[in-house]
């Protein structure tokens, strides 16, 4: 499958042919848009509103939302410190979806080559990488996440790496059943004839069409770890302050939800929308990937009928 | 066969099992010495001596580990150091109180799920399978902790309809449930969705058509049943992940539960009451992953182990 999609999102008419199945599902449209204005966020918002993130006001403290008086960064209230949350929301994208990002591009980078480890070779430590996939799959990860960041102390660095681990598994898993099929294709038997060592064949002919499929795990790994690293922070043990993300706001305004509940109700929607967005593009993608569903994407009027 | 089947499966678990109670054991004992916490801060060094030869702490930690181990093949699980009681009593104390809401909540969310996923798949594209679609996506993808604290704000806060939290009454358990249940719900309806999609296209529930039979009786009686595996298997993976909602929805509503003792023995360097919590969740998981297999046989006879 990952054959056939690959080489058409290349070629630029097909570019334009996905941009129209797009157009066609006003949802994934939306969650595109949504999602094109929150990279935007990421990239500049710290740039742009960086400073009014960290400004006190005590004369804004607790400011009710939807009051425009203030400028429109005040436009969804304030915080117990007078910081406009607007700017914070903006600002604290970077951080939720920076850490998600990197503890995805790590999980996806070591749990492949785990997996690529396990499947080609039959040594020992390929039976000890599939324990140890079993054992983290084994136990419910958050409170893995909670032990280990607890002994190792609270920092990006570290909670980068703990929601890396616990999202291994998967990788492995996939990595390994793909090489098992992969390493008896005839490819492989010719580069061993002719002379290829093991490692060569495993990283310059089987990883190259393990990655696409890891790719795409990756990429609805995305949303998951994105609400895992929220609970972790909403629990006490993930970013600390200064640092924030939209999880670690949500546990400052739990304890005002009576006198002012829009401290805790804005970065838990701006999570909500964003994995929402997440999930919907990549349900789309489905249906375009699928030559059974796409039909209903390419001709409008079959489709309503 | 069957029990040869269990055996070798009980072999496995219990092989990661002891793999995890190693890792928790050397990472709990990172986290730092408990007599800072449990000692007033000026209390004098022999009393931290004594307090480090009561509980064994001042053995080099190899020494500790045998001894844990030795233990654990006598079934003591050592003493919660916080409660003065053996730990496995305080874990299994809290552990009925978890299973009923894990139990009610994923027995909800599934039967929900398959209705409403059969439903939808009924009629494609319909007015309800888009909602249906969009409720589980959002279901699958809004983060716990803020749910909760949205519906404590609107229905606790704001119009006073049900408790905040604790337990008692059968007040209590709706708002628990309905928050533990969210996740799975949404994951479920769009297994059960897909599932049903492939299994109507099916030739024998043309042929079924073609006999005159009813609509609601091919759709749950023949497509359902045959769909049900995928569903299960889903089911039994989230029944896992059930404990990590457990911990958020009982912390922030004060569920006497596994979930919160955890939390609160992480915290508390209680680290006996810590590896029992691990020990009795663990055993839970293995028990459920058993039951599965055990239905799959049940559903299609044409397995065998």
């Amino acid at each position: 499958m990952a054959d056939i999609t690959l080489p058409s999102v290349r070629s630029p008419g097909n570019l334009r042919q996905l941009a129209i199945y797009l157009a066609r599902d006003k949802l994934a449209l939306c969650a595109a848009l949504f999602l094109i204005v929150l990279l935007v966020c990421v990239l500049f918002g710290p740039l742009l509103v960086g400073d009014l993130a960290g400004k006190l006001g005590l004369r804004q403290r607790n400011l009710a939302p939807f009051s425009l008086e203030q400028g429109f960064l005040y436009v969804l209230g304030a915080d117990t410190l007078g910081r406009p949350i607007l700017a914070r929301l903006i600002v604290g994208a970077q951080n939720t979806l920076g850490i998600a990002a990197a503890a995805v591009f790590f999980s996806m980078a070591t749990g492949g080559m785990l997996g690529l480890i396990a499947g080609y070779s039959e040594r020992w430590y390929s039976h000890l990488i599939l324990r140890l996939a079993d054992v983290i799959m084994s136990f419910p990860s958050l409170l893995l996440a909670l032990i280990v960041l607890y002994t190792l102390g609270p920092s990006i660095i570290n909670l980068v790496i703990v929601l890396a681990i616990t999202r291994m598994p998967i990788f492995i898993r996939t990595a390994r059943a793909e090489v098992l099929e992969l390493r008896e294709r005839m490819f492989v038997s010719a580069a061993r004839s002719m002379g290829a060592s093991s490692g060569r064949i495993l990283f310059r002919h089987i990883a190259p069409l393990v990655l696409p499929t890891l790719g795409t795990i990756a990429a609805i790994d995305f949303a998951t770890v994105i609400l895992a690293e929220s609970s972790l922070s909403f629990l006490g043990l993930g970013i600390q302050p200064p640092d924030f993300t939209w999880g670690a706001m949500v546990a400052n305004g739990r304890g005002y939800l009576a006198s002012a509940w829009w401290i805790a109700f804005w970065p838990g929607l701006a999570i909500l929308l964003t994995t929402l967005s997440l999930n919907i593009l990549a349900s789309w993608a489905r249906t375009v990937a699928d030559p059974l569903q796409r039909w209903r994407l390419q001709s409008l009027r079959k489709a309503s009928r | 066969m069957m029990l040869g089947y269990i055996g070798r499966r009980a072999y496995h678990s219990i092989i990661s099992l002891v793999g995890l109670l190693t890792l928790v054991f050397f990472l709990t004992r990172l986290t730092g010495d408990p007599s800072a916490l449990y000692l007033p801060l000026d209390s004098s060094l022999e009393a931290r001596e004594a307090f480090a030869r009561l509980n064994g702490l001042d053995q080099p930690i190899y020494v500790q580990f045998l001894q844990y181990l030795q233990n654990l093949l006598s079934l003591d699980f050592g003493q919660s150091l916080r409660r003065n009681r053996s730990a496995i009593d305080v874990a299994l104390e809290a552990f009925p109180a978890t299973l009923k809401l894990a139990f009610v909540a994923m027995a909800l969310a599934t039967t929900l799920a398959i209705t409403v996923g059969a439903l939808a798949a009924a009629r494609p594209r319909s007015i309800f399978d888009r909602v249906a679609g969009l409720v589980s996506l959002a279901g699958a993808s809004t983060p716990d902790f803020w749910i909760a604290i949205v519906g404590i704000l609107v229905l606790a806060v704001g119009l006073g309809v049900l408790p905040t939290s604790g337990t008692g009454t059968g007040w209590h358990w709706i708002m628990p449930i309905a928050v533990l249940m969210l996740r799975p719900f949404g994951l479920l309806v769009q297994v059960v969705r897909g599932t049903m999609i492939s299994a109507l296209a099916s030739p024998y529930i043309k042929t079924a058509h073609a006999k005159g039979m009813k609509r609601h009786k091919i759709i749950f009686g023949h497509a359902l049943r045959n769909s049900l595996l995928p569903v299960i298997t889903v089911a039994g993976d989230l029944a896992t992940g059930l404990i990590n909602g457990a911990v958020v929805v009982e912390t922030i509503f004060g569920w006497p539960g596994i979930g919160k003792l955890m939390i609160d023995s992480i915290i508390q360097r209680d680290f006996a009451v810590v590896q029992s919590t691990i020990l009795v969740t663990a055993i839970a998981i293995f028990i459920v992953n058993i039951a599965i297999d055990l239905l799959y046989v049940m559903l299609d006879p044409r397995i065998r182990y």
